[in-house]
């Protein structure tokens, strides 16, 4: 302002020249203004310029409102859905993903168990079969050792019988040969059974 | 005149049209302005015809200016606010193309007329105070009166409040305007310095060294408020919607 001021009155009386020049030499081409106003503050070119300025912002204003912004926020929009889009559809699969490892190690936990029994089936099972294969063997053989035992007594009492027939007899030879008398053979097998309960 | 810094900003006719008097005609400025309008819509038409779901680097460009303002504009107004979504995307690529634009050497630098950054800012304070009445009728009017102010403060608290929302479109415009004029008569003042010193022989181009320095510097920082400028101009304008959408304190 300062400035303008001083400027303007400096160069009011060439201004004032001009602008009277101006006026008479419409059309031709010259430097209006240029006399002495500071240029910014030279009310000569307001009308031009706030015409111009209404003109080119007025259309830049629809240029802007009618083609650039719709067509950069539907970019902006479209891109904005995609991604999220996108996001929810990697969450949908991250979901799947998560179910599928769900249903897998629910499955092999399944497949643990199962194998569990199974082996402890087949471990009783082994295990009952050799029981049963035991206590038959044992069974036989108890069979076999009552058997035995009983053929051992049988031979043992037979054996024993025999001893006492044999002892009879030998007590009847001593007694022929050492005292030539006979004996009978109740008091000879009367004695052996005194002897044999004694010796026992 | 090559060294004038004011000359940059003059306007020149490049098709006079005269109305009755009234000097409309098609300017350096007024062909930076298509200039502007072509580039920016062109760019963001081209960059997003592709639609791809995967962005190449162009349509990046175009979704992450999108997404500036957008977020810019939801964090000031909230979502009932991106009905206005057009227009600030509108103002905020005008603005920062016009600014970029005028960073080219011998380029006319759109918004470093008063006019123009006026205009735009009386387009975003008339879209607030008819909106403003038309959606809240006299409630809107609520905004010059803060709840939780003592009776006795009132009327200066709302003096200020109905000063400060006058000055709105005239600091939302010098801003801008004041930025983009000083920061350009800089440059060229540095860049002045150049030229008038490597005149001088070998001591001068030995001392042109410093302000060329300067010139490159100030051009990097120059393209920080060409952006810049246009940031704060789009969230001043989002605040300023909201209190059109909100005028409750």
């Amino acid at each position: 302002m300062f400035i303008s001021n001083a400027w303007a009155e400096e160069q009011s009386g060439a201004h004032s020249s001009t602008d009277g020049a101006t006026h008479t030499e419409t059309g031709a081409v010259h430097d209006a203004g240029h006399g002495g106003v500071f240029p910014p503050f030279d009310p000569a070119s307001f009308a031009s310029q706030l015409l111009w300025l209404a003109i080119t912002f007025g259309v830049f204003y629809l240029l802007m409102a009618r083609i650039a912004i719709p067509r950069i926020s539907s970019i902006l929009e479209v891109r904005r859905d995609r991604i999220s889009q996108d996001l929810d559809e990697a969450n949908r699969m991250r979901e799947e993903a998560d179910a599928a490892h769900a249903a897998y190690e629910h499955e092999l936990a399944e497949a643990r168990k199962n194998a569990t029994a199974i082996a402890q089936k087949a471990n009783d099972e082994a295990k009952a079969a050799a029981e049963a294969e035991r206590q038959k063997t044992e069974a036989g053989l108890a069979e076999k050792l009552a058997e035995a035992e009983a053929r051992i007594a049988g031979i043992r009492a037979k054996a024993l019988g025999d001893v006492d027939e044999i002892a009879a007899g030998t007590a009847e030879t001593i007694v022929k040969e050492l005292l030539g008398g006979t004996v009978t053979k109740a008091d000879l097998a009367k004695a052996v059974s005194e002897a044999a309960k004694q010796g026992a | 005149m090559s060294n004038d810094p004011i000359h940059q900003f003059q306007i020149s006719k490049l098709i006079p049209l005269d109305f009755n008097g009234l000097d409309l005609s098609f300017t350096n400025s007024s062909l930076f302005m298509v200039a502007t309008v072509t580039a920016a819509s062109g760019f963001l038409v081209w960059a997003t015809s592709g639609r791809g779901l995967v962005p190449g680097r162009m349509q990046s460009i175009a979704e992450m200016s999108y997404e500036f303002v957008a977020s810019t504009l939801r964090d000031a107004a909230g979502t009932q606010g991106m009905k206005f979504f057009p227009l600030v995307f509108s103002l905020f690529m005008f603005v920062l193309v016009a600014n970029l634009f005028g960073m080219f050497p011998y380029f006319f630098t759109v918004t470093s007329h008063i006019i123009v950054t006026f205009a735009l800012a009386m387009l975003v304070i008339l879209t607030v105070i008819i909106y403003g009445f038309w959606k809240h009728g006299l409630h809107f009017l609520g905004l010059f009166v803060p709840s939780g102010v003592p009776g006795a403060l009132l009327p200066l608290v709302v003096l200020i409040e109905v000063i400060s929302f006058l000055s709105r479109p005239i600091s939302l415009s010098v801003r801008l305007f004041a930025n983009m004029l000083a920061g350009h008569i800089t440059l060229k003042v540095f860049a002045g310095f150049v030229t008038s010193l490597s005149a001088l022989g070998a001591v001068g181009i030995g001392g042109a060294i410093l302000p060329l320095a300067m010139a490159v510097a100030l051009t990097g920082l120059e393209f920080l408020v060409a952006f810049l400028q246009a940031y704060v101009f789009a969230v001043l304008t989002c605040m300023y919607l909201n209190d059109a959408l909100h005028p409750g304190h």
